[in-house]
């Protein structure tokens, strides 16, 4: 039987939530509504992110574009993304939108532009 | 000299949502000022996601909520000019600005919409002992440096003020490699939103030490270490509870300033609390045709609050000029903030000429658990909305109805205070 510690992220109350997991039965005490259960569980089960960094751009007037994970991904992948993520350089015209890394370390989901940056003037 | 309807002064997200929404009201003759090469404001240095979720209803990062706003402003062709400083506002609405292309110009202008933003509350006001080295940023200046600029900022790293941006910048640092030692907040809570503390801190493992603050900074040229002690119920340091760390980054995330020179130099009269001017339910200041809103008006902790109240500018500043003034026949009621609510935004509200509604947003002073929100006109408690939890750091909002008003022809005075539920 394990235990853990959480603060939910639902709303401003910010319950303390006390995740007890035995086997597949999994109790969450402390929170106040549902929500903090299903985010609980989600928590201690499954917890994912979506990353965001930027990467050099080069022939543009800024440095760096910003991307992110299109959809989130497993929480224990965040650094192997940032490796991959860390490691690319681009070149200007880049659009919203436009595929940075396909398959980001494995996770099966794309890391793409989240802003639009045009060739240098 | 040229004479535009409205003048925009900032082009980051309140002064984009404001033009469109004067242009969509029927003013085409505006003009956005912005300092910056781009448009967008601190949104594009903001490349976390989170952005939206109330405009949009999906989560977008910085850039791409304020991509949105550029394209429409493009669309709508709305004019504007980039690299454009302001350097003066006179109360008789005449803008002196400089640019590369064209030097130093005047322009006039039938009404203004201040939308300035806001800046970081520097070292220098903090009062922080210790030398002055390389190597100790104001958190949103690191940001633009890592985001925009490319540089890498640290690799040790302490954070003083557990604001979002310094929340938000110690998960990037980390995320690029930065040792981030631990984040100090003076005050027993972070002003910080509780999602930020747990994805950007407890998701690291990087400490959050609060009711401390840096007490001593190390190094000649760049500094090689802080030293953090507890502090006590007035906020002093606590002789003995002293911790050195090395570092040889620190950011300073302790509050962010409405940026009002130019409102000041219109001679409208500012609100001690927000650092804003005080305005009525149309975010017009006590100049005439000259509105606020966004950050300049009081630090917002959500942009998608930002969008709306700017769009609300918008619409009034195209009423004003297509109307040509404001209404003589008013009945202007001043709206108090008392008992741990900290200020109003608006801080009057002619009942004469109001919109159906008008949101009245606010600040509350402390932490506080199972209060009621209670509204009163005159003496009389009209509306009491029990909050389990109420915090500094999250702005809430009453919706006033103008019918609500009806029974009430001869209030001076509107109160909004904390109670106990």
């Amino acid at each position: 039987m394990e235990t853990r510690n959480l603060t939910c992220i639902g709303c401003p109350m910010g319950c303390a939530l006390t995740v007890t997991m035995d086997g597949e039965n999994i109790t969450v005490a402390g929170n106040t509504c549902p929500v903090g259960e299903k985010y609980a569980k989600k928590e201690v089960t499954n917890p994912t992110r979506v990353v965001t960094s930027s990467v050099r751009v080069n022939g543009a007037d800024i440095a760096r574009v910003s991307v992110k994970t299109a959809s989130d991904i497993p929480k224990n992948k965040i650094f192997d993304c940032m490796a991959e993520i860390m490691k690319i350089e681009v070149n200007a015209p880049v659009s919203i939108g436009d595929v940075i890394i396909e398959n980001c370390a494995g996770t099966g989901v794309s890391v793409v532009a989240t802003k639009n940056v045009p060739s240098a003037t | 000299m040229k004479q535009y309807d409205i003048v925009v002064i900032g082009g980051g997200p309140a002064g984009l949502a404001a033009a469109i929404s004067a242009k969509k009201a029927g003013v085409s003759d505006i003009m956005i000022l912005e300092r910056d090469a781009t448009l967008g404001g601190i949104l594009n240095q903001c490349i976390h996601n989170g952005f939206g979720l109330h405009t949009f209803k999906e989560e977008l990062t910085g850039p791409e909520y304020a991509a949105r706003f550029i394209e429409q402003a493009k669309e709508m062709e709305i004019p504007y000019k980039l690299g454009a400083m302001v350097l003066s506002v006179s109360p008789e609405k005449v803008i002196t600005y400089m640019n590369k292309e064209e030097g130093l110009v005047q322009i006039s202008a039938k009404a203004i919409i201040l939308a300035m933003g806001c800046r970081e509350r520097p070292r220098g006001a903090l009062n922080i002992p210790g030398f002055r080295p390389a190597g100790i940023y104001s958190a949103g200046t690191a940001q633009r440096l890592m985001n925009i600029e490319g540089y890498s900022v640290g690799k040790e790293v302490v954070i003083l003020g557990s604001g979002d941006i310094g929340l938000i910048m110690a998960r990037r640092m980390t995320l690029e490699g930065a040792n981030v030692k631990v984040v100090a907040e003076l005050m027993p809570y972070s002003g910080g939103l509780k999602r930020n503390i747990v994805q950007c801190l407890n998701d690291f493992n990087i400490p959050l030490k609060l009711s401390h603050t840096v007490v001593g900074i190390d190094g000649e040229k760049r500094i090689t270490g802080v030293t953090i002690a507890e502090v006590d119920a007035n906020r002093q340091p606590i002789p003995g509870t002293e911790v050195h760390y090395d570092c040889d980054t620190l950011l300073l995330s302790c509050g962010l300033i409405p940026e009002n020179e130019l409102t000041r130099e219109i001679g409208v009269e500012m609100n001690r609390v927000t650092s804003g001017p005080n305005v009525d339910d149309k975010l017009q200041t006590g100049v005439e045709g000259v509105f606020a809103c966004g950050n300049v008006l009081h630090v917002h902790d959500l942009v998608d609050h930002v969008s709306a109240e700017a769009a609300l500018a918008g619409e009034n500043a195209a009423a004003y000029v297509l109307s040509g003034t404001t209404s003589e026949k008013t009945h202007k009621i001043t709206l108090k903030a008392e008992n741990g609510v900290r200020y109003t935004v608006p801080q009057t509200i002619d009942v004469e000429n109001m919109r159906d509604s008008v949101t009245v947003r606010f600040r509350v002073a402390d932490i506080y658990h199972d209060r009621s929100i209670a509204v009163y006109y005159g003496d009389k408690k009209v509306m009491s909305r029990k909050k389990r939890v109420l915090a500094p750091g999250e702005m809430e909002q009453v919706q006033l109805k103008k019918d609500s008003f009806k029974d009430y022809p001869d209030i001076t005075e509107i109160t909004i205070r904390t109670e106990e539920a």
